[in-house]
């Protein structure tokens, strides 16, 4: 459990960092909270000749608002993200869902940049970015450019960053109104990975469903947004309405197959857990 | 009377600092809930673990491990790895064939025909599990070591894995050892102490009621806190050793290291210095054992490895893995008629320490707290490409508890009778002990009906009772099932002689030494080595208690085999009931020597001499009395003894059991089941242990709670998976699901005292007692919330997926309920399509 010899590289600015990837070459990496990256170090999987280490990159880390947007920095800690008052306001579902990441000192190494750059399917961080309609931003030698998070998540642990940028900040619009979220996890054990989870933020008007957000997790190789439960849900007001929409939650995906959970099982879950998590957030209980 | 016994410069330097002297015993010892003397040290970082130790010259090994299940080694090539900086060294299996011994040790030949392959510490021909290790690198420090592991090449002819029991009796399997000609190491066959089991069932005819059932024991992962490591310290001139080792065994391990490696055992010192856990997997003697040994020889230089968590899945032993079909026969109205056990038990790819002996051992537990007249016991060994298994908390017990205490409850459900009044009905009643089983042990005492009065009171029985028949009444989403486990266990191992006629290769005493220092303080030596269990704490309890002496002026010695010459160790709950009792023998023998000093120098007869709280008194003179530690003193400086009596004040006892301990208890779990999910959720726990009399109730609490939680994440959680190839897929704490604090309930721990009788502190031990119990109440309790689904059984752990395919009619439930024809009577239901397979297939065997 020894990582492969390396070079490190602690720059203190953004620019210095861009620059320090671009001089590293290939196979160079950034190192944001670790938590992923050091155990696929020590097991050997990996062997890059670089690490640079954003931690002492202050502007990255941060929450802060540019008008209708709130904007966090990519070297966030999980466990500043909870705390957030400004997340806690505008972004409920995210602070909710990241309170369910892992354990406490993971919470307080790992990062709400690294856990997106890093695209685990069975993440709870991805779902959430893409019920929300985040938009990432990366910066590169060629400058800055927004990535809308549909098209952020390519495919198991791979994004749509090129090697030579770093992703820099995460744009979630504020949600305003009656809006009511709930991150659903469903684990075998409190502090494991999720086998499905689904996030979901619900405004109500009157009682029933206005517009629905919903991001599922582990259900294929990138995060899923069920868009036709979305639609299906405008209306809903009752337990019943609830679930018939939820029944096509799982329509499509292609969820793995594995140690946690067979796909079909899966698909049932994915179903069962949207109707919880959409009656839960709109405060439907019968 | 200090100044009085005039013993010179010590007696001087004592009333100059009175400090240094004792205050007197406070009483109360036993049963008092101590904080632990160990935990200061561990909780502020200064434990002795043998990670810490560096000594000047240290060289770091690393083992490069097979990748696959099975293969022939074409060829090892280091050379590629001595080229790298810092490298000093690299060994393939071929070697260090002539420095490390023709085999590996296994002290439990179960039965005289027992197929006991060769096993080197690397291999040399063939690897036969993923994690065999096939060479090592020496190196400066374990970075280089690390890296010098990839520069290693191995040319491997993939010969095919082994991986399902069934699969590899069958003839023309492939075979784990081909020499061997088969992959079954032994059958060991136990008709028991009673009458006929196919006789008896015949015989009661048309009121004969059979159930049978097979079920899985899945294999586990040990998964201590900390996992092993080896440092050993040549002092070449002499050819002597100092191994510090994590184990649970230095004396045994110092024996075997000495037969395997010619080393003779006089040159070699074994110290288990600080241990953080063990459960049975430190209880081995392991190849980086042997290799630290004989690496550190070779070079002349001290030698260190540290095993990695992963390298902890694949390269230290795994638990249980059996397959049980059991069949338990009573009359109609209930009454047992006897029981019959078929196990098929895996090895792994070899034998390790005690591997044929943990399910044998199981063979005297199956027919638990009941009283029947017949039992039949058969297991096959059996051997596959997979990690070696061997003791895992509890050793056979939990095995053969989990099958009894399920089956119970599926016999009762064909009879359509409360569990737990089919249990009363059958159980050994208190005035029925001492009870002679048809395992041929005699339990010595017991209190069942006690125990289950108090946890049924502390469960509320009536009333969740009610909350689950409603909720199956409303058919709410979220079921309430309801288990039970009575059990009982066997500790204290073993009586040498009953170990004898197991043909197990040492004996079960215990030693003890018990000194006196000359400034009152108390060292007591003991040959049962701690690792995490809370002796310090327990054994200076006993001390003080009977020496009258206080708790903070007795001190540990134990788990160097130079200080602490003589042991058997630690495991099977036997420290206290063995290791304890050796203790408070050894004190008696101090105050039998330091009455007759003390009558001495009281100039009174040894008769009229009394003992107590720790000072002597003479009979009808209050004035004339002497501490223990003022004896200790005089004794010490030998100015005025009685004739012919030797110079200080110590002892020693070695403590053969009588007989084993019996402890026992009531758990009772009631359980959530979402329906919907699958999800299963301990809703309220109770246990009552009666563990006999209690030395610390808090360290009795901590290993209770201990053991729950290892007991219920076999029922619920872990499970270590081989696919088809033989690869462990469950390799890190990712998969492997070891559950944490918010996985589990809140323990309602009650108790209640029948002391044991066959040894004079009236102990029984209590490391194993949560583990064997808890698995079945929570399976008992999930397949009750499930079986108004038609569900008989799910198998370990009860994932929620499993659960949910159960409820779904996907079930595992692989046997089923019905009656087998004995004489030609046949009634009973059966359950589904798998299920009357399953019975067909098992009717075959009849
Ligand atoms: C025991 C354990 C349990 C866990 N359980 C969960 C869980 O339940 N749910 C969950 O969502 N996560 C879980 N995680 C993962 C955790 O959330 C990680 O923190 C996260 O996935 C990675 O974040 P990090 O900051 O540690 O990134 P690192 O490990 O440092 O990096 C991860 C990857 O992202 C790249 N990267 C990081 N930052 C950037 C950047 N700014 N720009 C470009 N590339 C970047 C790195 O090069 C690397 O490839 C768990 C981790 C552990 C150790």
């Amino acid at each position: 459990m020894i990582p492969a010899q390396f070079d490190y590289v602690a720059p203190t600015t953004l620019a210095e960092a861009i620059a320090a990837l671009g001089a590293a070459g290939e196979d160079a990496k950034i190192l944001a909270g670790g938590q992923s990256l050091i155990p696929v170090l020590r097991l050997r999987l990996a062997f890059p000749t670089t690490l640079i280490d954003l931690s002492r990159v202050s502007e990255l880390r941060g929450v802060g608002e540019d008008g209708d947007v709130l904007v966090i920095g990519a070297m966030t800690k999980h466990s500043d993200v909870i705390e957030d008052p400004l997340v806690r306001q505008y972004a409920a579902l995210l602070s909710e869902a990241t309170s369910t990441v892992a354990d406490p000192a993971v919470r307080h190494r790992g990062t709400f940049g690294g856990a997106l750059a890093h695209a685990d399917p069975a993440g709870d961080l991805a779902a959430v970015a893409l019920a929300l309609d985040a938009e990432l931003v990366a910066e590169g030698p060629g400058g800055r450019r927004t990535i809308a998070a549909k098209d952020f998540f390519v495919d198991y642990l791979e994004t749509s960053l090129s090697p030579d940028e770093i992703l820099a900040a995460v744009r979630i619009p504020k949600l305003t109104g009656d809006w009511g979220v709930r991150y659903e996890k469903f684990n075998r054990v409190a502090q494991a990975w999720a086998i499905v989870g689904v996030a979901t933020a619900v405004r109500t008007e009157g009682g029933s469903i206005a517009e629905a957000r919903i991001g599922l997790t582990n259900m294929g190789s990138t995060p899923v947004r069920p868009h036709s439960v979305e639609a299906a849900l405008v209306g809903a007001s009752t337990r019943e309405q609830v679930v018939a929409a939820a029944a096509s939650a799982a329509d499509g995906t292609n969820p793995p197959s594995d140690l946690g959970a067979k796909a079909d099982y899966r698909q049932h879950l994915a179903r069962v857990l949207t109707a919880r998590a959409v009656s839960q957030a709109a405060g439907i209980t019968s | 009377m200090t100044e009085q016994l005039d013993a010179g410069l010590v007696a001087q330097e004592i009333a100059e600092h009175p400090d240094a002297l004792s205050k007197p015993y406070a009483g109360g010892e036993l049963g008092r809930g101590r904080r632990r003397k160990e935990d200061a040290k561990l909780v502020t970082g200064q434990t002795n673990w043998t990670d810490n130790i560096t000594l000047p010259g240290l060289l770091h090994m690393t083992v490069l491990r097979s990748p696959m299940a099975h293969a022939r080694i074409l060829s090892v090539d280091v050379s590629a790895a001595l080229e790298m900086p810092g490298v000093i060294a690299a060994y393939s299996g071929a070697d260090l064939a002539d420095v490390m011994g023709a085999s590996m040790p296994c002290a439990w030949p179960v039965t005289p025909d027992m197929v006991s392959p060769v096993h080197t510490p690397l291999a040399t021909d063939e690897v036969r599990y993923v994690g065999d290790g096939v060479a090592v690198v020496i190196a400066r420090d374990r970075y280089a070591a690390a890296d010098a592991l990839e520069a290693i090449a191995v040319e491997y002819d993939q010969l095919p894995a082994v991986v399902d029991m069934e699969e590899a009796l069958k003839p023309g399997a492939p075979l784990v050892h081909s020499e061997k000609g088969t992959n079954q190491c032994f059958v060991f066959d136990f008709p028991g102490a009673g009458a006929d089991y196919a006789e008896t069932v015949k015989n009661a005819g048309d009121d004969a009621v059979v159930v049978r059932r097979r079920f899985r024991q899945q294999r586990l992962i040990p998964t201590p806190m900390e996992p092993r490591g080896v440092v050993v310290a040549p002092i070449a001139a002499a050819d002597e050793f100092t191994m510090w080792s994590t184990t649970q065994i230095p004396h045994i391990l110092r024996i075997m290291l000495a037969l395997t490696t010619g080393i003779p055992e006089h040159k070699l010192r074994v110290v288990a210095p600080d241990v953080g856990g063990g459960f049975g997997a430190k209880l081995n003697v392991y190849a980086e054992e042997i290799l630290c040994l004989v690496v550190a020889r070779k070079l002349g230089r001290p030698i260190k490895w540290t095993e990695s968590r992963s390298e902890n899945y694949q390269a230290t032993t795994h638990g249980r893995d059996q397959i049980q079909d059991i069949e338990i026969a009573c009359t109609k109205d209930g009454t047992l008629l006897g029981l019959k056990v078929e196990l098929l038990a895996d090895m792994g790819a070899y034998l390790q320490l005690i591997t044929p002996g943990v399910p044998v051992l199981g063979a005297f537990m199956f027919p638990a707290i009941y009283k029947m007249p017949s039992y039949h016991f058969t297991c096959t060994g059996v051997f596959t490409t997979k990690t070696p298994t061997d003791a895992y908390r509890g050793a056979g017990r939990p095995e053969a508890t989990y099958a009894i205490e399920r089956i119970m409850d599926e016999l009762a459900a064909e009879l359509g009778r409360d569990p737990m009044e089919l249990r009363r009905q059958n159980w050994i009643k208190h005035e029925e002990f001492p009870y002679e089983m048809v395992a041929g042990l005699t339990y010595d005492s017991g209190n069942y009906e006690a125990a289950t009065d108090k946890a049924e009171q502390m469960f509320d029985m009536a009333g969740l009772k009610a909350e689950r028949d409603r909720r199956r009444a409303s058919k709410d989403p979220v079921q309430i099932g309801i288990g039970i486990s009575t059990f009982t266990e066997m500790c204290g191992l073993a009586p040498s002689r009953v170990l004898g006629s197991l043909s197990y290769g040492a004996g079960g005493w215990e030693s003890a030494s018990v000194r006196m220092l000359p400034t009152g303080k108390v060292e007591v030596v003991s040959g049962a080595t701690p690792h995490g269990q809370g002796h310090h704490t327990s054994w200076s309890q006993i001390v003080a208690d009977s020496l009258g002496v206080p708790f903070e002026d007795v001190e540990l010695v134990a788990g160097d085999t130079r200080s602490s010459h003589k042991g058997m160790d630690t495991y099977g709950s036997r420290s206290l009931v063995v290791g304890g009792v050796a203790i408070h023998k050894a004190t008696g023998k101090v105050i039998e020597k330091a009455k007759r000093i003390a009558a001495h120098l009281l100039e009174a007869n040894e008769d009229d001499v009394e003992f107590g709280g720790g000072t002597f008194s003479v009979k009808g003179s209050p004035e004339a009395k002497l501490t223990i530690q003022e004896v200790a003193l005089a004794t010490f400086a030998a100015h005025n003894l009685p004739d012919g009596m030797e110079p200080t004040l110590d002892s020693d006892y070695v403590s053969d059991p009588e007989n084993f301990s019996y402890p026992h208890g009531t758990h009772l779990c009631a359980v959530e089941i979402d329906t919907e999910t699958g999800f299963t959720k301990i809703l309220k726990y109770v246990c009552v242990d009666d563990i006999g009399k209690i030395i610390n109730p808090v360290i009795v609490e901590g290993q209770i709670h201990g053991g729950l939680a290892q007991g219920i994440a076999q029922a619920l959680y872990e499970e270590a998976v081989y696919d088809a190839e033989g690869n462990l897929t469950t390799g890190s704490l990712v998969d492997y699901l070891v559950p944490a604090a918010p996985d589990l309930p809140h323990f309602d721990t009650g108790r209640t005292e029948t002391p044991a009788t066959s040894n004079p502190l009236g102990v029984k031990g209590v490391g194993e007692a949560g583990t064997i119990a808890s698995t079945p109440a929570v399976m008992n309790a999930v397949v009750d919330a499930v079986r108004q689904y038609g569900v008989n059984d799910i198998d370990m752990p009860a994932t929620p997926e499993r659960v949910w395919r159960a409820i779904n009619g996907e079930g595992s439930a692989r046997a089923t309920a019905g009656t087998v024809a004995y004489g030609g009577t046949s009634t009973g239901s059966t359950g589904g399509a798998a299920a009357d397979e399953a019975l067909d297939d098992n009717r075959s065997a009849l």
